[in-house]
């Protein structure tokens, strides 16, 4: 074999303890509904980074999403809209009002009668229970409260129900993850199904899971939505993407999730 | 999983395509997934090829190692190497992989370099804007030549 100069690889054996408390599953027994398309095992996209990558989220000092949790943890108390609340008004602590919420998200819901993720249902809170403007889907201050929320949930494994009202979205979704797009005609399935652990020029790919959103990622210096990284994957394949907030990424953020099921939530996950 | 039968109709289209040139629409494919001639009307440059097959319009080193070009950082692990590809490959039928590589692996991930129709939501070039049609294929008829005249030269050791 040549050696061509490749960037550091990733240490798979190591294990991801956040601020030597919090023990991350970075990798597990692949969900059911998969059928073996991963292999036995699923594995977060930490375990695909360098280790330099890698060691920005072993403590929240180093890891630099954590500066826009601090600041969402500030928006959860500050009153805004035509109501006079706060997320506080209603939820209290946002610790112990949120804990495990992240996990189920994206998530049925019965009123509205549809799929929600955390940002349809932060938007609703703000619109329909504070009487303020809703956020863009991809506003920094929206993804950093959805930041704030999944800290909430950091090491509970990801279970998102695939089953019941969900899933005819669920079934949109995983339609959504097996279309190829664009003129180099490549779904998500042919990147992170058939390619993981493969180099695509100087990216290791991963499983793309979602387990860690928002992602800090070290080459655009702020957190991100899944929904736009879902953008970004489809804009490579030269296509014409789908919008944040779309009915398709919503579904596809439920199926990709559920990919994940058994993960731990990990967010603010850092990557590059 | 090489693909059978297929027979594409050569429909004379008048398009951009200049004299001795081949429009993507009218590439004739043999049953293997092969094309007997230049698309170009002309020799291939192999000199050329190195900047098409890196960060150029090809990028085929996202996917694929070749020795030949290992100044050139970063090569993929998505397809094979392409060391010895000469020798494993006529010219006929390095010209129809690299035009149209789903005519000899049905189902590959390899991106079709001269094809403009038949794409799911093609895009305008890498904005996430729609694309402006009709599409320009990914390689022109030379490009294509350029980089079979240098993978023709690419001969087991
Ligand atoms: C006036 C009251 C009120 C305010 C203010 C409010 N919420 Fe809510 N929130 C609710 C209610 C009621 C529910 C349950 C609604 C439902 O399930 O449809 C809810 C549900 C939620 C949930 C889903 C919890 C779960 O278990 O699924 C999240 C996340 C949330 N709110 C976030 C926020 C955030 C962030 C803010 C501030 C930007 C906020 N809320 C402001 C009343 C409020
Ligand atoms: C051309 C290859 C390609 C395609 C097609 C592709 N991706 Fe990606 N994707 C990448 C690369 C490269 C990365 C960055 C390295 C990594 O994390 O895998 C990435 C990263 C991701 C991540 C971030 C993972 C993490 O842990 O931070 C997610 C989520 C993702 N992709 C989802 C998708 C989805 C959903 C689709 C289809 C809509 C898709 N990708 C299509 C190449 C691709
Ligand atoms: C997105 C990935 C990708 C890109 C980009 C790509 N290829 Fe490929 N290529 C493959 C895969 C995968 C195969 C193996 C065939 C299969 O199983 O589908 C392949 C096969 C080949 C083969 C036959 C391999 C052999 O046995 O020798 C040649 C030749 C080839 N590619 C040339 C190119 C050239 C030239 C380019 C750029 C103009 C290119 N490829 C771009 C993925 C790619």
């Amino acid at each position: 074999a040549v050696a061509f100069s490749a960037p550091a690889l990733a240490d798979e054996n190591a294990s991801l303890v956040v601020n030597g408390e919090i023990e991350m599953v970075t990798e597990t027994d692949a969900p059911a509904h998969l059928e073996g398309v991963l292999g036995d095992k699923i594995r977060s996209g930490w375990t695909f980074r360098a280790r330099e990558t890698q060691a920005l989220q072993l403590d929240d000092f180093d890891n630099p999403g954590m500066i826009f949790v601090d600041q969402a943890a500030e928006q959860w108390d500050t009153v805004e809209g035509s109501e006079g609340k706060s997320c506080a008004s209603c939820h209290d602590d946002v610790e112990t009002a949120m804990a495990g919420v992240r996990a189920t998200y994206p998530k049925w819901n019965d009123q509205a009668e549809e799929v929600r993720t955390l940002v349809m249902q932060i938007n609703d809170c703000r619109e329909n229970q504070m009487g303020a403007e809703p956020l863009k889907y991809t506003d920094g201050k929206m993804t950093a409260m959805e930041a704030l929320i999944s800290v909430q949930s950091r090491g509970m494994p990801v279970d998102v129900a695939i089953d019941g009202p969900a899933q005819s979205t669920w079934e949109q979704g995983k339609e959504l993850y097996y279309t190829r797009f664009g003129q180099l005609d490549l779904s998500c399935a042919n990147c992170h199904e058939d390619n993981f652990d493969n180099m695509i020029r100087a990216d290791h790919l991963s499983q793309g899971q979602v387990n860690g959103f928002p992602v800090y990622r070290l080459k655009n210096t702020k957190l991100n939505n899944s929904h736009a990284r879902f953008k970004g994957c489809i804009r490579d394949t030269r296509a014409e993407t789908f919008s944040p907030g779309s009915d398709e990424f919503v579904a596809l953020e439920l199926y990709v999730a559920s990919r994940g099921n058994g993960l731990s939530v990990e967010a603010p996950s850092v990557r590059n | 999983m090489q693909l059978k039968k297929l027979t594409v109709a050569a429909a004379l289209v008048a398009g951009a395509a200049t004299a001795g040139e081949i429009a993507p629409g009218d590439v004739v494919f043999t049953e293997d997934g092969a094309i007997e001639i230049s698309l170009s009307g002309a020799p291939g440059v192999a000199a050329n090829a190195p900047e098409i097959m890196d960060k150029g319009a090809g990028n085929c080193i996202a996917c694929h190692q070749i020795t030949a070009l290992s100044d050139i950082p970063f090569h993929g692990e998505v397809g094979p190497s392409l060391d010895g590809a000469g020798s494993r490959w006529t010219e006929a039928e390095l010209r129809g992989l690299v035009a149209n590589a789903k005519m000899t692996f049905e189902g590959s991930v390899m991106p079709s370099f001269f094809k403009v129709d038949g794409f799911n939501r093609p895009g305008d070039a890498y904005t996430g804007n729609a694309a402006q049609e009709p599409l320009e294929p990914l390689l022109t008829a030379q490009q294509i030549e350029d980089v079979v005249a240098f993978l023709l030269m690419q001969k087991d050791q």
